[in-house]
Formats: C-alpha cells, sequence, structure tokens
C-alpha cells in the first residue's frame, strides 16, 4: 500500500467510525460524491445490497436488468456528466457480465468504477460457487483492478480506485471484495487519494515542444486539426474554439471529439474516418501542418498508415505516452492535458486565415452534397432515410438534445448528420463498436442529465441485446427517447457483405418482432412511422413528451453509408458512392 | 526493421497481478518473452522485472511505453545487448560415476570456470554463470556424456547507463 500518497485527509473525516466492510463501501461512495450506482443483486455481494437499503435516501440505486447495462449505463452517465460512474454486481457470472462494458469504457476511455462480490477468502481458488478469476479476466479491459480480502483495505483501495479512474487519461477499475471482507467490521476513515507513487496520470506540457508546435502552425499554409476525445475529457473546448478561431484552422473530429465545437461552426468542417466526411479525409493528404488533439489515429481514422498525410509535419497533443508515435510518428509530440497544453500555445498562435485552403473544404463538402447528403436528408424515393429521421430530430430539438447511439449503420449517420450546440452531447460506442450500449448508456445519460432531452438512436439488431433494459427505463419513468431505425437487417454488416462479399448476405437477414408491442408490454408509449408524411409530426410528438417514448421507423432496407473508406484503402481513395 | 535482443528492465510496486498485466501486453502482441526473472531492486520494496525479447526496435519502445503505462508500474527501461552487462546462471545435474568413468568431464569443468555445488554418491551439480552461448556450448559438451537434469535461467542484465529510479520517487514525495 506504499503506492498511495494520501496529503491532506480532510478534517471531517478524520474521526474513525466502527462499521462493516459492506458498510464502509456505501461511506466511500458518499464520499466519492456518488449518489447514483447501477447494478445486479446475487450472492456474492448481498452484504453491499443490505447497506445499499439501508442507505437509499442518499445513495441511489437503479436496479438494470443485465449487468452489462449496468456498465453500458454507468458509461453514459459518466460520458454526459464527466464523472466516474459506478456499476455493481456479484461474483462469477455477475462480474463476467461487466467485461464488454469494461472492455468498451477502456478502449472509449470512460471514468467507471465497477464492484464485483467475490466469494469469501477462504474459498478462494476452490473452484466455489459462482467463483470466477474476476481479477485475471478483467486485466487486459481494466486501467486498474484489485481483490480486497480484508475490510481493512477498503478506505484506501475505494480512494485509489476513483482516483486512477478520473485522472490522467481515463478508464474503468474493477474492484473485487471477497464476501468475508464485506461481514468483517474495522475501524474506517476516510482520504481522498490524490497521488499514486508509480502513476504520473497528466504529464506537464513541454514549453519548447509548445513552441516548435507554434512556429509550425504560425507557418503552415495549409494547417488542419483534428480532435478527438480527448478535448472533452480534458475540458478544452474553449481552447480549441480559440485556436480554430485565431488561426482559421479548419478542424475535423473523431466521432468522440463530436460536440467538443459546434457542429455549424465555420470552421468545423465535419467528421474523419471510415464514413466522415468527404472533405476532412481527402484533404488529410493535402495539409501541411496536421494538428491532432486528444486523438490516437485509431485505424478506423486513418485507412492505410502507409499512405495517411505523409506530406504534412503532424503535430499531436495527447496525454497518454503510449499513444505517441504508436500508429503515426509525431514531429511534434506534445504530452499533456489538452486544456494546459492549448492555454500555453495559444498566445504564441499569430491570427491568421487560410481562405483559399477552407474554400477546398466547403467545394468537397458541395460535391458530398450533391453525391450523398443531398439524398440521406431530402430523399426523393419512397422509403425512407435514416439520415431524414436524424434530420427531424435536430429539428425538433433545437439541435440541444444528448444523442447516444448504438453501433452500424445508424451510427455513422447519427454521428453524420446530428447537430450539436453543447459539449458531452454524443455518446456512442466508437472503439469498442459495442452492439447494445445505445439502450443502457441513454438510461445513465438522461439520469445525468435529466434537463436535457436524450435520444437513443438504435439499431433493430442492436436493440434486442440490451432490449430487457425497457424494463429499467419502465420502473425508474426515465423519460429517454428511444428511437429503432428499423432496416430488418444487421445493416452495416449487409453493407460490407454486399460490397466485398459479392452480395452473400451470411446472418444478416433479421426477422423481427412487434417492437412497439414490445415496448408497449414495458408500458412505454410506442408509435411506428412507415411513411415519409407521418414522420415529422411523430417526431415532435416524441420530443414534447414528458415520459418514456418509443419510435420504431421502417427505414429503406438496403441503403448503404456513404462516404466510406474501404478497410485498408487510403483516405484519398474515400468513396462518395 | 530489423530484428534483435533486447533486454527490458521494468522497475514496479510488489504488486500480485502485475506480472499478468505485463504478460497480457505481450501475449496480445504475439510477440514471445525469451526470458524473464523477476527480483528485488536495489531501492526498497521495488521490483525488478527483466524480460527478454527479439523483435524490432519500434515495437519494442511501443511495448516499454504499455508496460509504463501499467499503474503500478515506475519506469520501464530498454536496452541493446551492448548496452547492457548480463548474464545467465545454469544447473546440471551428472551422475558421479562419469567423474571417474568419463576423464574428460573435469576438463570441461575447468574449461568452463564452472562450480561444483554438491556432489552425492550417485549424482554432483555443476553451476555455471555466463552468457548463453558459453551455458550452451557447456551444455553440448556435457550432454554426449547424460544429464540428468537441466535448467538455465532468466537473464539478468544491469544497463551500462543510469536507471535513475530513486530521483524520480524522490520527486513524486517531494511534489
Amino acid at each position: 500500500m506504499q503506492t498511495i500518497k494520501e496529503k491532506k485527509p480532510k478534517k471531517h473525516n478524520e474521526t474513525s467510525i466502527r462499521v462493516s466492510g459492506a458498510e464502509a463501501i456505501i461511506h466511500c461512495l458518499l464520499a466519492e460524491d456518488v449518489n447514483l450506482i447501477y447494478g445486479y443483486p446475487g450472492g456474492a455481494i448481498m452484504p453491499v445490497y443490505d447497506e445499499l437499503y439501508k442507505f437509499q435516501d442518499k445513495l441511489h440505486h437503479v436496479l438494470t436488468r443485465h449487468e452489462q447495462g449496468a456498465t453500458h449505463a454507468a458509461q453514459g452517465f459518466a460520458r454526459v456528466t464527466g464523472k466516474v460512474g459506478v456499476a455493481i454486481a456479484t461474483s462469477g457470472p455477475g462480474a463476467t457480465n461487466l467485461v464488454t462494458g469494461l472492455a468498451d469504457a477502456q478502449i472509449d476511455s470512460t471514468p467507471m468504477v465497477c464492484i464485483t462480490g467475490q466469494v469469501p477468502r477462504h474459498l478462494l481458488g476452490s473452484d466455489a460457487f459462482q467463483e470466477t478469476d474476476i481479477i485475471g479476466i478483467s486485466t487486459p479491459v481494466t486501467k486498474w483492478n484489485y481483490q480486497i480480502t480484508r475490510a481493512a483495505e477498503i478506505p484506501e483501495i475505494m480512494a485509489k480506485a476513483f482516483y486512477i479512474a478520473k485522472s490522467g487519461r481515463p478508464g474503468p477499475v474493477l474492484i473485487d471484495i471477497t464476501k468475508n471482507a464485506q461481514f468483517e467490521e474495522f475501524d474506517f476513515s476516510y482520504s481522498r487519494c490524490i497521488g499514486v507513487r508509480s502513476y504520473n496520470p497528466s504529464p506537464k506540457p513541454e514549453i519548447e515542444k509548445i513552441k516548435a508546435a507554434a512556429e509550425l502552425i504560425n507557418n503552415a499554409k495549409r494547417p488542419y486539426i483534428v480532435f478527438g476525445h480527448g478535448v472533452i475529457l480534458g475540458k478544452a473546448e474553449k481552447q480549441l474554439q480559440t485556436l480554430v478561431e485565431k488561426a482559421g484552422i479548419p478542424a475535423a473530429w473523431t466521432i468522440l471529439g463530436l460536440s467538443a465545437m459546434d457542429t455549424d461552426h465555420p470552421l468545423n468542417v465535419g467528421m474523419v474516418g471510415m464514413h466522415g466526411n468527404y472533405g476532412p479525409n481527402v484533404l488529410t493528404n493535402e495539409c501541411d501542418v496536421l494538428i491532432a488533439i486528444g486523438m490516437r489515429f485509431d485505424d478506423r481514422v486513418t485507412g492505410n498508415l502507409e499512405t495517411y498525410a505523409k506530406q504534412a509535419k503532424v503535430i499531436h497533443f495527447e496525454i497518454d505516452p503510449a499513444e505517441i508515435d504508436k500508429n503515426v510518428k509525431a514531429d511534434v509530440a506534445i504530452l499533456g492535458n489538452a486544456q494546459e497544453s492549448l492555454d500555453l500555445l495559444l498566445p504564441l498562435i499569430k491570427a491568421n486565415k487560410h481562405d483559399d485552403w477552407h474554400n477546398k473544404f466547403k467545394k468537397c463538402y458541395e460535391e458530398e452534397y450533391e453525391a450523398v447528403i443531398k439524398n440521406d436528408l431530402y430523399p426523393t424515393k419512397e422509403g425512407l432515410t435514416m439520415g431524414e429521421v436524424i434530420k427531424e430530430i435536430n429539428l425538433a430539438s433545437g439541435n440541444k438534445a444528448v444523442i447516444v447511439s448504438d453501433v452500424g449503420q445508424h451510427q455513422m449517420i447519427a454521428c453524420r448528420y446530428a447537430q450539436f450546440k453543447q459539449t458531452k452531447s454524443n455518446i456512442t460506442s466508437g472503439g469498442l463498436g459495442t452492439m447494445g450500449f445505445a439502450l443502457p448508456a441513454a438510461i445513465g445519460a438522461k439520469m445525468g442529465a435529466m434537463n436535457r432531452e436524450v435520444v437513443a438512436i438504435i439499431g433493430d439488431g442492436g436493440f434486442q441485446m440490451t432490449i430487457q433494459e425497457l424494463a429499467t427505463i419502465f420502473q425508474n419513468k426515465t423519460p429517454v427517447k428511444i428511437v429503432v431505425l428499423n432496416n430488418g437487417h444487421l445493416g452495416m454488416v449487409r453493407q460490407w457483405q454486399e460490397l466485398f462479399f459479392e452480395s452473400r448476405y451470411a446472418s444478416t437477414v433479421m426477422t423481427n418482432p412487434d417492437f412497439v408491442k414490445i415496448a408497449e408490454g414495458y408500458h412505454i408509449e410506442a408509435k411506428k412511422v412507415e411513411k415519409r408524411e407521418d414522420l415529422k409530426a411523430t417526431v415532435q410528438a416524441m420530443m414534447a413528451s414528458k415520459e418514456p417514448f418509443f419510435l420504431e421507423v421502417c427505414v429503406e432496407n438496403e441503403d448503404n453509408v456513404f462516404p466510406m473508406i474501404p478497410s485498408g484503402a487510403s483516405v484519398s481513395d474515400i468513396r462518395l458512392k | 526493421m530489423e530484428k534483435k535482443w533486447f533486454t527490458i528492465s521494468v522497475y514496479s510496486e510488489n504488486n500480485v497481478g502485475l506480472l499478468n498485466r505485463i504478460s497480457g501486453i505481450f501475449l496480445k502482441r504475439h510477440i514471445n518473452i525469451e526470458s524473464l526473472n523477476v527480483s528485488k531492486s536495489e531501492i526498497e520494496h521495488i521490483s525488478k522485472f527483466t524480460i527478454v525479447i527479439k523483435t524490432t526496435e519500434d515495437w519494442t519502445r511501443k511495448i516499454v511505453a504499455q508496460i509504463e503505462k501499467q499503474i503500478e508500474v515506475i519506469k520501464a527501461f530498454y536496452h541493446t545487448d551492448e548496452e547492457t552487462i548480463y548474464q545467465e546462471s545454469a544447473l546440471f545435474k551428472i551422475a558421479s560415476h562419469l567423474l571417474f568413468d568419463e576423464p574428460q568431464i573435469q576438463n570441461i569443468i575447468s574449461e568452463s570456470k564452472s562450480k561444483i555445488v554438491t556432489v552425492s554418491r550417485d549424482f554432483f551439480v555443476l553451476a555455471k554463470t555466463g552468457r548463453r552461448h558459453e551455458i550452451d556450448e557447456m551444455h553440448d559438451n556435457l550432454e554426449a556424456f547424460g544429464i540428468m537434469q537441466f535448467v538455465r535461467s532468466g537473464r539478468i542484465a544491469v544497463s551500462k547507463s543510469e536507471m535513475p529510479i530513486s530521483s524520480m520517487i524522490n520527486e513524486f514525495y517531494q511534489s
């Protein structure tokens, strides 16, 4: 335990009280300002649930219908609030059901603490009922994990868990607690953790590197910014906008960076990546300075690395040293929190405009508009498009809603066309691509932002992966708006089958149930739209409702998402059709 | 890029589970750990992993960055063979009668600069410390006579340049 360095314990916490380990966990959560957790009870975590019952006026527990739902709800809460999301489960299957959510939070840098019960210490390693080595299982998908076997360890480990989850590049932490440690009594006192000897969460930006970056930016003819989640996590939205405006630099976003900058900002040129906008992709290979801020050059962003921005000097603002030169070699790498780094950079940046360069993006947009966007948003064919549904949601919400998307075609369309005026408004499973993410994540997002509209955009495939969370919505009367874009297929896989597997639709055709009846079975008001003339009014009615609302929109079955960079191709080779 | 031998030195807190975390980093990238040694280091309560891999420098650098990213790792370094002083140890268990039946064995013992650790009626044990090729050579020489048991340790290494761990730790306590 010598790893934890606590400097100034809070005075009011200095006196200790005699409590059980289970009660101590509740006190730890309260001390970390947690008042909402998601979970599912079971044998090995029952002592903690017993305490949750006693503390229900201070700590609200939301019973999801599956542990995976608890993790995604915690993620949705974390992403919309910037706080640590908390999920709790029992040992064995309860714990293994958390794995997808942990992996999702790990790859999308989401602060989350998961607490699992474990068999009593004396049964560890005996293959006891519901024993599983969740520490071993969760190691590759957690930022940190730890098994507590003695109650006295609880305060220090819980403090460390919260500190690690939220500091630096955030991520998930799993704490496994044996049942005996939950029963044991000890003298409890709590101090927040403020440092771990072996862990440097946020390196200080080097001023020499900042100067080098400023010089490159000031001398650039065709500078180009690509920003990601790090801007949101680092609270650097204002600094980003100032940089963009002062230096006149076109800026594009990764799907996790979306909403860090207003979508209607004139210098916001759109989305990079496989289904991103045309200009942001092809012009990556024409810029002379590429300024990457809080993004990690994921393969879905870069396409073929051999032909990615080879002509450009690359400046990489990044908090995680392991991301530097991992995929794209940086000419100038600035380690540190995005806000801190940009604050140091901004005074060195000269006011500038790059109108000719910016016009290239506009020209590309016009080309994309004619070839793709017009048909997506204002279709003339009979079938409904996913794009026009998103457009109607934008209109009905005044671009103010939190959009939670699942994974697949509808996700790409939602990210392409959703409009945002506020940060932390786009919640999606980016890195892991977890189908089933959106419905539970929307529950967490709504509970984290009760004053905002939260709209889940889900495909008919992903919806059925966590459909049972409709019960959570009903039981908690959580007024989320659920939009299922039903094309009767696993649309993205079907699109790939059409394009790359000669239309052999192997297991991508879905015979679906009556979703409206299912939603109504959960006592959620539900509507189905099959014709364009019904769309606008129904979306408006949904947005006007104060209750949970389910909307199924039957869209064209075999539409494809374009533009598209085929897997392994260059960003320059993005296809418009 | 050319594949070379690299020695990775990891200074860490002494925690259960860290070995699993570190080995997973290699597993995920299909890189075989050629040798692994865990011991205490020059600093109290701080462990040192010495890991040998054969791969490109680019991969080694990325792996070291991933290792350093683990919460309980204080610092990780990598060095080429030229940049380190390194040794391995081996034990050979050999039937005692061979000492008398095969006089050449005595020459092998003295030429290899190995030590006899123990002698009993049935067997004796030779200990050899040195470079891998020296141990391999000794193994080859003895093999013809029959080796009852053989074991070789992982590489242990110290770098020629400084690995400034103590100053990093002091910095933490001062900040």
